[in-house]
């Protein structure tokens, strides 16, 4: 079944034509990785799921894109509960200036929930779902400051989780971070695929082909192919597709 | 002259030019503490001021009356300038009205306070007589601009990131301001109206038209009452008294008194803002 069924997207910043005629389905469980070169629209395409480009002044999107079968820029759409749904990790980790334990229950409280028990257990749940728990269980009162980058960007993923979205968005989520941390992250969005759709844009070609199930090249606000990760990195339809994987230019 | 040269010339140059400024504060400091200190007493704090010129006896009317006039104008221009600060740094960051709203702050933020005290006069006294409220409001208003700067640049210190994180967890605006920005901004803020208080404790401009005695015999009883105030007793003891000499002893006490409320006020406002960076988790 289809997550994401977005159909002719065409996302505008003041006159920049930034996505042009891009349609694509995302199944449920699965991983996407969108790769392709700095500016080449991946990020507009990711942050218009959660209509994060709502934020940017002087934007315009036609098309239609629907998550669960609901069309999210319609009218009636509501941008908050979207983004429930939706949740969204950052290129580089933005945990808020509170305690950890704070940080992954902040989904919970804005959204209206009180009980004290629940938020406990959901808050320990999502911090072993984002397998941190066992590093910060008994400092959970301390800032999250206090934390590495790479667990920073593991407390986000947690605080994400709190709020059991459907799916999860990454934008380049392993870009700030060290080799370790990457590799954590990437075993992570392993595991989590059992229970989230995710979406990850990545620069790095061989973390696309690590974890993901379906890669998406994005060229000058095109989608120039989306097929099978394998299919993609071994044997690609385009031949920019094979140009850009096998680093011809960048 | 050779490069390195050079750079110790202009560093020393720095250098002398900061100690220079702490060297001025601390002579302004040191005169004030000099001549003011012979005068402090239990008596001059805690009295009612007597004798001919009000040479005799205390300042504690004029205390109190500076206490009831930053309170009042703290409770004028906090909120108001608070919100203000929010709307335009939060709501309508780079439209044409934020910009308008900004310049005229500005424009707010360069009359002189005496035009403040005018317009005070104009508008407040006639509207409650001279009285601690009419005062307050009219401090308030000098206050107001440093209060929104100050606000608005603590809102911009908080990265848009954070801001972001919170919509992407299905926080509304209002939700976000409440409960990421304003935190992580309130030590700034509380220093922004730290300055302020200071810049209206001391104002004498904006009080003489609307609120400052020459001498009650009576503590006011309520808002609607005249009061003394630090500022202006200091003015009176040192311009118009008969007998300057003894005056001027008195208006350096005065000074002296007055320089350490705002101190006083300075320290416990930094200690209320360290407090705060720790329990928030600030750097």
């Amino acid at each position: 079944m289809n997550i994401i069924e977005a159909q002719d997207i065409n996302f505008y910043y003041g006159d920049f034509h930034a996505l042009k005629n891009v349609s694509l389905n995302v199944a449920k469980n699965s991983v996407t990785a969108f790769i392709g070169p700095s500016g080449c629209g991946k990020s507009t395409f990711l942050r218009l799921l959660n209509r994060m480009n709502d934020l940017i002044p002087d934007t315009k999107l036609t098309g239609k894109c629907l998550i669960n079968q609901e069309d999210i820029y319609a009218k009636k759409a509501d941008v908050d509960a979207l983004r429930k749904k939706v949740g969204m990790v950052f290129q580089k980790p933005n945990p808020f200036p509170k305690s950890i334990f704070e940080n992954v229950a902040y989904g919970l409280r804005v959204n209206g929930i009180k009980g004290k028990d629940f938020i406990q257990n959901r808050v320990e749940e999502s911090l072993k779902g984002a397998a941190l728990w066992e590093e910060v269980k008994d400092k959970l009162g301390r800032s999250a400051y206090d934390l590495s980058g790479g667990q920073q960007q593991r407390l986000c993923i947690a605080r994400a989780l709190a709020i059991k979205p459907d799916i999860l968005l990454m934008d380049e989520p392993a870009s700030a971070l060290d080799p370790i941390s990457t590799s954590k992250i990437e075993d992570l969005i392993y595991t989590l695929k059992t229970e989230y759709t995710i979406v990850i844009v990545t620069h790095n070609m061989q973390q696309a082909a690590r974890v993901s199930d379906t890669t998406g090249f994005f060229m000058l606000g095109e989608l120039i192919e989306f097929s099978d990760t394998k299919k993609m990195f071994l044997n690609p339809d385009k031949e920019q597709t094979q140009n850009y994987i096998t680093g011809r230019f960048g | 002259m050779d490069k390195r040269t050079s750079q110790k010339i202009a560093f020393w140059i720095f250098r002398l030019l900061g100690w220079f400024v702490v060297g001025v504060l601390l002579w302004i400091l040191g005169f004030i503490v000099y001549n003011g200190i012979g005068v402090i007493s239990f008596e001059f704090i805690f009295s009612k001021p007597t004798g001919v010129g009000m040479l005799k006896g205390g300042i504690f009317p004029a205390i109190i009356g500076t206490f009831c006039l930053i309170i009042g104008s703290m409770i004028v221009a906090f909120p108001l300038g608070v919100m203000s600060a929010i709307y335009t740094n939060e709501y309508v960051r780079d439209g044409k009205f934020s910009k308008f709203i900004r310049m005229m702050t500005n424009n707010l933020g360069s009359i002189p306070s005496i035009v403040f005290g005018l317009f005070g006069m104009a508008l407040f006294v006639s509207l409650w007589g001279r009285s601690i409220i009419a005062g307050a409001f009219t401090l308030g208003l000098l206050a107001l601009p440093l209060v929104i700067r100050t606000t608005e640049e603590a809102l911009r210190t908080v990265p848009d990131s954070l801001r972001i994180g919170s919509y992407a967890l299905g926080a509304t605006k209002l939700q976000t301001i409440r409960r990421v920005v304003l935190p992580s901004a309130f030590p700034n803020i509380v220093t922004g109206l730290i300055l302020s208080i200071g810049r209206v404790s001391g104002e004498t401009a904006p009080i003489l038209f609307t609120v400052a005695a020459y001498f009650l015999a009576e503590l006011p009883s309520s808002i609607f009452d005249q009061a003394m105030a630090l500022p202006y007793h200091l003015y009176v003891m040192s311009t118009s008294g008969k007998n300057l000499v003894a005056g001027r002893e008195v208006a350096y006490g005065t000074a002296l008194v007055l320089i350490t409320i705002v101190l006083m006020i300075n320290f416990t406002a930094s200690f209320i803002r360290r407090h705060f960076a720790k329990k928030h988790g600030g750097h």
